[in-house]
């Protein structure tokens, strides 16, 4: 057998701690849920609800953050227009504000003091302490991972194929739906699940703007600072395991869009 | 049918200079030029997928200056074929028949599967299909909504030579059949000259020379013409005698190719009218009876002496003119002037047919 080179064996045991670090807390909290912890939390009517609040809002949120954020995908991906790059920076933007931060800037605009909530309210709908809050904080925090995606889904499809159907007699707006959205259907599928992910995750935005209803993440941190770690444990190992789902559907996506490039 | 009116356009560095251009109705026009001379943008104006910064386009006799693609009536075929990936052979052939009753778009399909010799791949996935069986259903899709334009963008350029002979003759024989009003471009004078009424020849996004392709070949207006064209020699005529017993297996024969007073032996793929081209460069001049194997030996006085740097180009007269080229060295050696007889050889394999 090839001796492996000294880069290999350096490099191999500096990779062993990382993944050792990723994996080791992961493992940690799977055995360290007592017996029947599991099984009680789950029976656990506010546990259950928190879940579903959860799933629900982030599906809410990746619904409206495709409804508006794949066309802006679409208009960047596809127009030079003034001000482009401007919209694509401030996009990124939320991923470096710390999401606290973000909670109070979204209670300033959609508190009662501030033109947005009055709008709002006229129509029904009170954010600060509500389920449109929750919604409204996980779409700032996680619209951009879908609106990065489709941009790069639409930037792969080729233009000269929208102009064919252009030829073939399809308006702009038929073309979108009939070429340029099923060619990127992958994306906009990944684009999808990693918001919808992300927003499952979320919890310093939505924590300032909706503490009741808990959402999962917001119950696992009452709880915690409650009643303490063994409470907490068996909901947060509850949410983990949705999150890996999630993970895993987003990976085979990945896989069956590109088997070569996928890791 | 398709009128350019001082079409221009600037796009960056790059610009169309008022572009004056009409195509008839029926005919099937080729405009020719380098890449990058704006062959592509000519043709995605008239398809109505880039705005002239000035000027105007008619099709069909309507100002379409202003119309969005989808309303213009124009088929776009493009050099790499474009199929939609996600689409089966058949709904990509249909899809541009939008709004038919399914019973029509059936027929329609059918007639034009039988047509592009299609038919056995209407089910088939797009991945994997060869590029020649991808341009037949680029076509097939193209011609499907019936439109009175139809706009093809170097058809033949992603196909191999076997495949592009194939394709190009088929495309003849599809204008003929439908004598549907054609646009295409393309950097390749051989498929000009096979398919064209009438030529364009497009510099630098200039229209330098129009006419029908024999006279464009024969009396280039520039230099550039001549040059891009690239043929001092090219003949119209006819293959006939093709000796198929000598090599039964192979697809190419020995044959006679005479175009007027010239008789030539070539190796050809077929009888019947054709086109002869000779580089300069191959032709060997001497002053005595030549002893070489080469099956083409001509007799001929030099008519014109033209000196480009390293080079001696001779015009000699063997009944018709021909071109030669020489290095100063052999010139000198030759001692040929003006009036002088020579003779002149080539292999039969030097001339190109098609």
């Amino acid at each position: 057998m090839k001796k492996p080179s000294l880069l290999v064996v350096i490099f191999s045991l500096l990779g062993a701690f990382v993944v050792l670090f990723l994996l080791a807390p992961l493992l940690k909290m799977l055995t360290s849920v007592r017996t029947g912890g599991l099984a009680e939390a789950l029976a656990d009517s506010e546990v259950r609800n928190a879940i579903a609040l959860t799933l629900g809002c982030a599906l809410w949120a990746t619904l409206i953050g495709a409804l508006l954020g794949v066309p802006l995908a679409y208009l960047l991906a596809r127009r030079a227009f003034f001000g482009r790059r401007f919209i694509a920076a401030l996009v990124d933007l939320p991923v470096v504000i710390p999401h606290p931060v973000a909670g109070i800037a979204l209670l300033l605009v959609f508190g009662r003091q501030f033109y947005g909530g009055r709008f709002f309210s006229h129509l029904g709908l009170t954010f600060v302490g509500d389920i449109p809050g929750i919604v409204a904080a996980m779409i700032f925090v996680s619209i951009s991972l879908l609106i990065n995606a489709a941009r790069d889904g639409f930037l792969r499809v080729d233009p000269r194929l929208e102009n064919v159907a252009r030829t073939l007699g399809y308006s702009p707006l038929r073309t979108f739906f009939f070429v340029s959205v099923p060619l990127s259907r992958r994306s906009l599928l990944s684009g999808a699940i990693m918001m919808w992910a992300r927003a499952i995750s979320e919890f310093g935005s939505i924590v300032v703007i909706t503490y009741n209803p808990k959402v999962a993440s917001v119950l696992i941190y009452d709880r915690f600072t409650t009643y303490g770690l063994t409470y907490a444990l068996p909901v947060a190992l509850i949410l983990v395991l949705i999150c890996l789902l999630v993970f895993a559907l987003l990976r085979g996506i990945n896989l069956w869009e590109s088997p070569a490039k996928a890791l | 049918m398709i009128r350019l009116v001082n079409v221009s356009l600037k796009v960056g560095a790059f610009a169309l200079h008022s572009i004056n251009l009409e195509v008839k109705r029926g005919e099937y026009f080729v405009i020719l030029g380098p890449t990058g001379a704006g062959k592509t943008k000519l043709l995605e104006i008239i398809a109505g997928l880039l705005f002239p910064s000035s000027g105007e386009v008619w099709i069909a006799g309507e100002n379409v200056t202003e119309r969005p693609p989808e309303r213009r009536c124009v088929g776009l075929m493009y050099q790499d074929h474009l199929l939609f990936p996600h689409l089966r052979v058949r709904q990509n052939i249909a899809f541009g028949l939008r709004g038919r009753s399914p019973a029509e778009t059936r027929t329609k399909i059918a007639s034009l599967a039988r047509l592009l010799k299609i038919e056995h791949l209407l089910e088939c996935r797009i991945t994997g299909l060869s590029g020649g069986e991808q341009q037949r259903i680029a076509l097939a899709r193209a011609l499907a909504p019936e439109r009175q334009v139809l706009l093809l963008d170097e058809p033949l350029s992603a196909l191999d030579p076997p495949n592009r002979r194939e394709v190009r003759r088929e495309l003849r024989a599809l204008h003929k059949q439908l004598a549907m009003t054609t646009l295409h471009v393309t950097h390749d004078f051989e498929e000009a000259l096979v398919l064209a009424d009438r030529v364009a020849v497009i510099q630098a996004g200039e229209i330098v020379q129009i006419g029908p392709p024999e006279i464009v070949f024969r009396q280039p207006k520039s230099t550039f013409v001549a040059e891009f064209l690239g043929v001092e020699n090219l003949f119209r005529g006819e293959i006939t005698d093709c000796d198929k017993s000598q090599s039964p297996h192979e697809k190419i024969f020995n044959a006679r190719f005479q175009a007027g007073p010239l008789r030539l032996s070539v190796v050809a793929e077929r009888e019947g009218p054709a086109y002869a081209a000779i580089r300069s460069e191959e032709i060997i001049v001497s002053r005595d009876q030549p002893h070489s194997s080469a099956l083409n030996n001509l007799y001929g006085t030099v008519t014109h002496i033209e000196t480009t740097g390293p080079l001696v180009r001779l015009t000699l007269d063997v009944g018709v003119p021909l071109m030669a080229m020489l290095t100063v060295q052999s010139f000198a050696v030759l001692g040929l002037e003006v009036g002088t007889k020579a003779y002149l050889s080539f292999k039969a394999t030097a001339i190109h047919v098609f």
